[in-house]
């Protein structure tokens, strides 16, 4: 039962992470690709209780930033006007979900534009870009597990089941992939396609070609879940009664290894978010001015970035807790499933 | 029996005695190398004196290809070079007039065609080999024989023919011009003079382009700048020592130039090269990108932050103007269209938010531009040339003129579609490992958003995309930059002429397409011939105004050049023209005491 509430906690917590970036819109205040030149580099703004003759707010409120006099990044409040913090604001338009117009914003100011994570060098709110950007990586992250997966499915059932030469050929052919420097090839990729790709293009790109490289390491586990399986004696005993092949994929086989790719997703999809990262970092992934958590960490390559403004390190820090939580379910999952398993003999014994 | 006595005297004692020799005789060969001798003019320069001896150590992006001047097109090898040669008349990077180099004098004829150069007397190269004449007749047989290829041979070229060379003396010489050139005498500037008696027999077996590279021994390279060659550490450093002959001296007579060594450490990146400044490693710092010198001016620790101004690049925005009728390729021919027509041009340049770009890229450090000629160049920037501010109703009055319209989807931001009702999108090309003109491309990309225009910006590496530009003409469009190498108008003339190479919208055309082109040819060429700097400016401007107007480039932003140096250094004086730093490497010293000499 413990096994079961530990699973249910990770997963809460990965959902709601998960409705956070993907109503993101909802929570940023403002719109991710929005610059405001007045305010590049703007450090993240103080949410304020106490004015300053020390009296108590109930609503949090900010002071306007102001950039010092004849220079280009240092910022001082202007304590004269303070602006409130208004919950549920109209304000940038944006699609919920990708289709629903919406503009409502869960928090915003008056007149003003306030950072809470800061600006990026374009006067870009960061907190908005990084909400966006997980979108980006998150679905990167899915759709290629997803791609990989069933890729790795497809693969390891044929060569577990019907063994033989088939086994030997897209076993070998799992190896070369393992082998291959997948990060050279891309680049290698990248030089073949057109000049300018639209973001999307960009996007699916990445998803198809790293969800596509990474079918080997699953189609070897699936394989070894088959060929076990298909040894199982209710198995052979199906197959002696005259049950198709396709019976026993489904009735039989697949369903032994819905655990096992199970836990795989949740170690993938932290894996191919890592890899669009990489690309995104180095370049290669999705272009400006939209937001992936790969780009956005692409300003530290810049030694003055690295120096001078800590805030734009958050990014990499938002990937954090969703690591965290997938590796937990990640190892929850195993747990449950070994202890279902245990149950399962039990019952049977 | 005389012969072998020697043999039994003690040839230990005969060592000792030639050590001591030497040993005493050092100082004083070394005090007669820094006195001039009677026969030498060395040319006087003022400014602080300062005083002699130490190690000034700076970094260089990459490593020089070659010390040959003849070959050498990179710019490590360009500051390398700067270093180790001399010119019969120099300009002044600081003034940027020209002064008197290896030749003390000149005379222009009246009639423009004729310039009688004087040399200096006593000048040797920095192996001890006497220069005359001869040195110099062999030079520019080098540069203008068409087999060295040298890069300097397209400038010797006036009128179609190559300026010829004549001996009067051991002193003199006549370059004879085909045509009057307006350029004058500023045509010597960095065309080192060469030494006969080590290049004359390779040129005669066609290997001159072979020698320089950097292995060369020390003993068979040979210059007249104020160092030369001591030790190379491939991958590490180049070393130069001092040049004993070196024919300048300072304000109290003193030869020139005062640092026994000068090290140029091979530093790849410039991240690296702000960190071994910091560290100390390195004295000198140039080609500062304006995050990195704010970083470097936020924590000053024993160094000094120098803002010199604008300098001589440029940077724009063209679009693709070239003749595709006969190219399959992409769908640019289509949105061709678009780009010929001066109001659209017109109204990308109006919507273009430069103070956003001085503000955001160069944090400040540089100036916004409507023509090419930047703020830094003070002589032949044309005052006329009229700044509009950024002005998007301007922008849209104008699009709408020529036709343009925009879409009224509910609930969509409109975009721009032309008369036919085709959306306006295109692609800006930018180079990747240029950061500044990247960030350039994405704040045109935002101001043109506001237009309802859709473009992408597209990062790629600089070689293809130069090739693109000027090979295989498939772009839309592209932010570069130019840096003019001289203040003087004919530095660029390859960019303006509507047959030069970088003629960038459209380059090498057989006949100027439009004709604000062939006005712009006219006037150029006239430009040339002119004598007399009124004439001359007024014809400049003239080419200035037809770029406003028409904007075949969108002229965007000129960077600051932002330089630093370690507080010991003397005479640190930077300019707007390359080399920042060390155009006045010869006068540049250490202060304070023995801790720096020994170094």
């Amino acid at each position: 039962m413990t096994k079961r509430r530990e699973l249910a906690k990770w997963l809460v917590v990965l959902v709601a992470l998960h409705c956070v970036i993907a109503c993101a819109g909802f929570f940023a205040p403002y719109d991710p690709v929005t610059q405001d030149r007045e305010h590049p580099y703007a450090p993240p703004s103080r949410l304020h209780f106490l004015d300053t003759q020390g009296r108590v707010h109930l609503r949090p409120f900010f002071y306007p930033l102001r950039i010092r006099e004849g220079s280009f990044d240092q910022y001082q409040e202007d304590t004269a006007q303070p602006i409130p913090v208004k919950f549920f604001v109209d304000g940038a338009r944006y699609k919920l979900l990708g289709w629903i117009p919406c503009h409502l914003h869960l928090f915003g100011v008056d007149d003003a534009r306030v950072y809470l994570l800061g600006s990026d060098g374009y006067g870009r709110d960061q907190l908005a870009r990084i909400l966006y950007g997980g979108q980006v990586s998150l679905l990167a992250g899915w759709l290629g597990a997803g791609i990989t997966l069933s890729l790795g499915l497809g693969v390891g059932a044929v060569a577990g089941y019907y063994g033989g030469w088939r086994d030997e050929i897209l076993m070998r052919l799992a190896e070369l992939f393992l082998a291959l420097p997948w990060l050279y090839l891309l680049f290698g990729l990248r030089a073949f396609l057109p000049l300018s790709v639209s973001p999307l293009e960009a996007f699916l790109l990445i998803v198809v070609v790293s969800g596509t490289l990474g079918w080997a390491r699953p189609a070897r586990l699936v394989r070894g879940v088959v060929l076990s399986a298909k040894q199982r004696d209710f198995v052979r005993a199906a197959r002696g009664f005259g049950a198709s092949d396709s019976y026993l994929f489904r009735r039989h086989i697949l369903p032994e290894t819905s655990s096992l790719l199970l836990t795989q997703a949740t170690i993938l999809v932290p894996q191919f978010v890592l890899a669009e990262m990489t690309l995104s970092f180095l370049g290669l992934g999705v272009p400006e001015p939209v937001a992936s958590w790969g780009n956005l960490l692409a300003n530290l390559q810049q030694y003055s970035v690295l120096m001078s403004y800590w805030w734009m390190y958050l990014p990499a820090l938002a990937m954090v807790p969703f690591f965290l939580t997938y590796l937990g379910l990640a190892s929850a999952l195993q747990e449950w499933s070994d202890f279902s398993k245990i149950g399962a003999s039990r019952e049977q014994g | 029996m005389t012969i072998l006595r020697p043999k039994s005297c003690h040839y230990g004692e005969l060592l000792r005695l030639l050590v001591a020799l030497v040993v005493s005789a050092a100082p004083v060969a070394n005090a007669l190398t820094q006195q001039a001798n009677s026969n030498e003019e060395l040319l006087k320069l003022s400014g602080e004196a300062g005083r002699s001896g130490g190690r000034l150590v700076t970094s260089l992006r990459a490593e020089p290809k070659t010390l040959n001047p003849v070959v050498a097109t990179d710019a490590p090898s360009q500051e390398v070079i700067g270093a180790m040669q001399a010119d019969l008349v120099h300009i002044n990077r600081a003034t940027q007039l020209t002064e008197p180099a290896l030749a003390r004098s000149w005379k222009i004829s009246p009639d423009g065609l004729d310039y009688t150069l004087t040399l200096r007397q006593g000048l040797r190269f920095s192996d001890g080999q006497p220069l005359d004449a001869e040195d110099v007749l062999f030079t520019f047989r080098v540069y203008i024989d068409e087999a060295v290829h040298a890069p300097q041979r397209d400038l010797l070229i006036i009128g179609g023919k190559p300026i010829t060379v004549r001996k009067v003396d051991a002193q003199t010489l006549v370059f004879h011009f085909a045509k009057p050139y307006s350029v004058g005498e500023r045509v010597f500037d960095g065309l080192a003079i060469l030494p006969r008696h080590l290049l004359e027999k390779p040129y005669q077996d066609g290997k001159l382009a072979q020698l320089g590279s950097l292995s060369t021994t020390a003993n068979q390279w040979a210059g007249l700048g104020p160092f030369r060659l001591k030790e190379y550490v491939p991958g590490q450093r180049l070393t130069l020592e001092r040049n004993p002959y070196f024919w300048k001296a300072d304000t109290q007579g003193q030869r020139l130039p005062y640092l026994n060594e000068l090290v140029f450490l091979f530093v790849p990146s410039a991240d690296a090269q702000v960190l071994r400044f910091q560290s100390g490693e390195t004295d000198l710092i140039s080609r500062l990108g304006s995050e990195n010198f704010s970083v470097l001016a936020g924590q000053q620790r024993g160094y000094t932050m120098a803002d010199a101004g604008p300098g001589l690049e440029y940077n724009f925005l063209f679009f693709n103007l070239n003749d595709l009728r006969d190219k399959t390729g992409p769908d640019t021919a289509g949105k061709q269209k678009w780009f010929r027509e001066v109001k659209f041009r017109q109204a990308v340049s109006a919507a273009v938010d430069r103070e956003a770009i001085v503000r955001l890229v160069y944090r400040g450090r540089g100036a916004a531009l409507w023509g090419p000629v930047t703020p830094g160049n003070k002589r032949w920037v044309d005052a006329a040339v009229p700044h509009p501010a950024r002005s998007l109703d301007k922008a849209r009055q104008l699009l709408r003129d020529a036709g343009f319209q925009w879409t009224n989807k509910v609930r969509e931001e409109p975009a721009l579609v032309d008369a036919e009702g085709k959306p306006v999108e295109f692609s800006i090309l930018t180079s990747s490992s240029n950061a500044d003109r990247t960030k350039m491309a994405s704040l045109i990309q935002d101001d043109l958003k506001q237009l309802g225009m859709r473009v992408q910006v597209a990062p790629l590496e600089f070689r293809s995309l130069i090739d693109r530009v000027t090979q295989t003409k498939e772009y839309d469009a592209c932010v570069m930059g130019l840096v003019s190498f001289d203040a003087d108008p004919n530095s660029d003339i390859n960019v303006w002429l509507s047959s030069g190479g970088t003629h960038l919208w459209n380059p090498s055309q057989t006949h100027p397409a439009t004709s604000w082109e062939a006005e712009i040819d006219r006037l150029m060429g006239l430009q040339l011939t002119v004598t007399g700097g009124v004439q001359r400016k007024k014809l400049y401007d003239r080419v200035q105004e037809i770029l406003a107007e028409n904007q075949p480039m969108i002229f965007l932003a000129s960077p600051d050049i932002l330089v630093g140096a370690k507080n010991t250094i003397g005479n640190f004086h930077p300019a707007v023209l390359e080399p920042y730093v060390l155009w006045n490497v010869e006068q540049l010293y250490l202060r304070g005491t023995a801790g720096n000499a020994g170094r």
